[in-house]
């Protein structure tokens, strides 16, 4: 038998429900769950007094930057971040370079993720090499795992080819993301326009750009019948049409990245490119409308959109910088901190929810009973800490709260019943 | 003050200082020997990226009538054709031992960043569409010349408000020395939204010509028909441009003022630059004593202006 690991003293909350109970593990799976456990000499001790036993995270949108970033995050540095933002597992966004739009860039990038701290998912791009133009063969990726497909850092302009694509996906049970982006409104924008790009003389993006591609992928969602998730939606306008379509119960899906949440784009007027991200930061009315989508279950997802950047490239003129942010070990602290609502809500949106939208449900995010697989976390819900770059695991430290103050923070990350963290330590 | 990034820096009180300052430093340019030791030892770099013959010769001739030393680091003749950052180029300066780097960059906020990496003083000589504030201070200074005051007065801006630098500058400027701004320009050259902002709006420039104590005509740039900003030039010409019929609509006593360069027959007929009323060559004459006043505020002290 494998090494056996008791999480000793917590509260187990999973979509079941909560109650306080110790967690057994052994073989890498749950192998009891009870109120009192005994441990033999044999069995290694994780402290979770006070703390919250939770089925992992799932990130639904990481960009892990391998290949062909890596200055900027391997898979392996971001997978450690996100074992210590307690995701045990991540959807890697083929925006790389080449992009993942075949099967080979597919098996690279599972290959580099088979010993990483967190179980290391693939998103494939919808179209050859993420160019809008071509269907990439999302067949040979399904047949290795793929789950999601997206050209996420653009989204689909051609309502033709995204048609065909979502016509094309229906049959292999798999489901597309869109970047909901319309290039031409949003042409040579760089920040949400408005009162505060007016001021600051920095050309905008509409609102528009993101709602009318919504609006697009509905009508899309509705014609083909095929499942559509829209990715980092930032605004008041593109949740109430998603609100509309769950209504209408197509099946549409939605996430929201932990900054549209946090953060108004007044952050800019420092012009520090840290600041800068796509989706952009927008305005208070917004920052509210995404709290209450995810609040009443418009928005099925919170997903980091982690997106890292070396420091040279946030020192660029805000213009030329590119968009992008870190997310992975501050999005549960942030959800934690400025949502209102208690934490199974917080762990519905982070957890079982995106699990289910990755096609991860079993492995991830389910509840925590004998048998299941041991792919866990423990989250102090009282621990208080300051965001410092310098000490993120992230390659990169373009964070947006640096010193800010957080409450809420992962003691423990168990992947498939190893201790990948043990007291907020990546343990590799 | 430590940096001039923007006029909102100086408040209202800060810029009557400044043109009470520059009043002298007028005096001190019309001397024979237009030079004062009051920046002796001091030295000021000019960091231009993008081409400005004007404000960088102004800002130049500025520090050597204050008799600080001077460098110029044009971009065409510099290490930053070599992929240089920003950041680099500003440390390679700052390392040499400057008092203040007078920074003009395409991009909005480069003052700014320029400010956080530097102990140097940051003087913003434009940064893209955001602000200019040396030029609203030398445009406030040129209408008290003539004006006395600013209060009360009704200025109208005219022309591309959206991508100009100079109208933000000058909406703060005027409207904190008590002008009334009214900006004339067709919907697609206003910025999105005015929120905030102390002026009115018309599209009717003929109806603001007959009030305005001052027309402000902003330079229009070739490209934004190709934007699908504006049907021609020419359209905008008939329906924006100070042409020699409309500027019969001006009262005695109005200015007329561009930032310049000038696009003579789009923005401003070649008859009506020519005018009395246009007071363009008296600004630039006066952006170099302004310049002055801004140089001594931020690296001077007191004393040395001496008698």
């Amino acid at each position: 038998m494998a090494a056996e690991l008791l999480l000793r003293g917590g509260t187990v909350v999973d979509a079941s429900g909560s109650r306080r109970a110790d967690v057994l593990v052994a073989d890498g799976v749950v192998a009891a769950v009870n109120e009192r456990l005994d441990a033999p000499a044999s069995v290694r001790v994780l402290d979770a007094g006070g703390c919250v036993v939770a089925p992992g995270l799932v990130d639904l949108h990481a960009h892990l930057r391998q290949p062909g970033r890596e200055e900027a995050e391997t898979i392996e540095s971001g997978a450690r971040a996100a074992a210590l933002g307690g995701f045990t597992a991540v959807v890697a966004m083929p925006n790389t370079e080449p992009a993942i739009d075949s099967a080979g860039t597919v098996r690279e990038v599972l290959d580099l993720g088979a010993g990483a701290c967190c179980d290391v998912r693939v998103a494939g791009a919808i179209t050859k090499g993420r160019r809008g133009e071509e269907l990439a063969p999302m067949a040979e990726m399904a047949a290795l795992g793929v789950r999601i497909f997206t050209d996420d850092g653009s989204g689909v302009q051609d309502a033709r080819l995204m048609r065909r694509a979502l016509e094309y996906a229906s049959a292999l049970g798999v489901r597309l993301a869109q970047h909901c982006e319309d290039d031409e409104l949003a042409e040579g924008g760089h920040m949400h326009e408005g009162d505060w790009s007016s001021r600051l003389g920095i050309p905008g993006i509409p609102t528009e750009a993101e709602s009318m591609m919504v609006a697009r992928d509905v009508a899309l969602a509705e014609l083909t019948g095929a499942p559509v998730h829209l990715l980092h939606l930032s605004t008041a306008m593109a949740i109430a049409m998603v609100r509309a379509a769950k209504a209408a119960k197509l099946a549409v899906t939605a996430e929201a990245a932990p900054h549209h949440f946090t953060l108004t784009d007044e952050a800019v007027s420092a012009y520090d490119p840290v600041f800068k991200v796509n989706p952009p930061l927008r305005p208070q009315s917004d920052v509210d409308a995404v709290k209450a989508g995810l609040a009443d279950g418009t928005l099925d997802a919170i997903a980091t959109d982690h997106a890292p950047h070396p420091q040279e490239a946030k020192e660029l003129p805000f213009d030329q910088a590119p968009p992008g942010m870190l997310g992975l070990e501050t999005a549960l602290a942030l959800a934690m901190s400025e949502l209102i609502m208690p934490i199974e809500g917080v762990l519905a949106l982070l957890s079982w929810q995106p699990a289910r939208i990755a096609g991860l449900s079993g492995q991830h995010g389910g509840p925590i009973a004998e048998g299941a697989p041991a792919n866990l976390t423990v989250i102090d819900p009282a621990a208080v800490w300051v965001v410092e770059p310098g000490r993120l695991a992230s390659r990169s430290r373009n964070t947006p709260y640096a010193g800010r103050k957080l409450t809420g923070r992962v003691r423990h990350t168990l992947l498939r019943g190893e201790p990948v963290v043990v007291d907020a330590e990546a343990q590799r | 003050m430590k940096h001039l990034l923007s006029i909102a820096d100086l408040g209202a009180d800060g810029v009557e200082e400044v043109l009470r300052l520059t009043e002298s430093f007028v005096e001190v340019s019309a001397r024979a020997i237009p030079r004062v030791p009051a920046l002796r030892g001091k030295t000021v770099v000019s960091l231009f990226y993008e081409d400005s013959t004007r404000t960088r010769l102004s800002f130049e001739t500025a520090a050597k009538r204050l008799t600080a030393d001077t460098m110029n680091f044009s971009v065409s003749s510099s290490s930053v054709n070599k992929g240089e950052s920003v950041r680099d180029t500003v440390l390679t300066i700052a390392a040499m031992g400057v008092d203040a780097i007078v920074v003009r960059h395409g991009s909005a906020g480069v003052p700014w960043q320029v400010a956080r990496w530097t102990d140097a003083a940051v003087i913003n000589a434009g940064d893209g569409w955001h602000e200019h504030p040396t030029q609203a201070l030398l445009d406030c200074y040129t209408i008290r010349e003539r004006r006395g005051s600013l209060a009360g007065l009704r200025i109208a801006i005219v022309g591309d408000v959206k991508h100009s630098r100079v109208a933000r500058s000058n909406v703060l400027a005027f409207s904190m020395l008590g002008a009334e701004v009214t900006l004339v320009a067709p919907p697609t050259l206003l910025p999105p939204s005015l929120a905030g902002w102390p002026v009115a709006v018309s599209h009717d420039l003929d109806g603001c010509l007959a009030k305005a104590d001052v027309v402000y005509l902003l330079r229009m740039q070739r490209e934004r028909q190709t934007e699908a900003l504006l049907p021609s030039l020419r359209e905008y010409t008939t329906l924006y441009g100070l042409t020699k019929d409309r500027a019969r609509l001006l009262g005695e006593d109005a200015l007329v003022m561009h930032p310049g360069p000038m696009n003579r027959g789009v923005e401003i007929a070649a008859e009506v630059a020519d005018l009395p009323s246009a007071v363009i060559t008296r600004q630039v004459a006066n952006g170099v004593a302004v310049r002055m006043a801004v140089l001594f505020l931020i690296l001077g002290s007191r004393g040395d202006l001496g008698g």
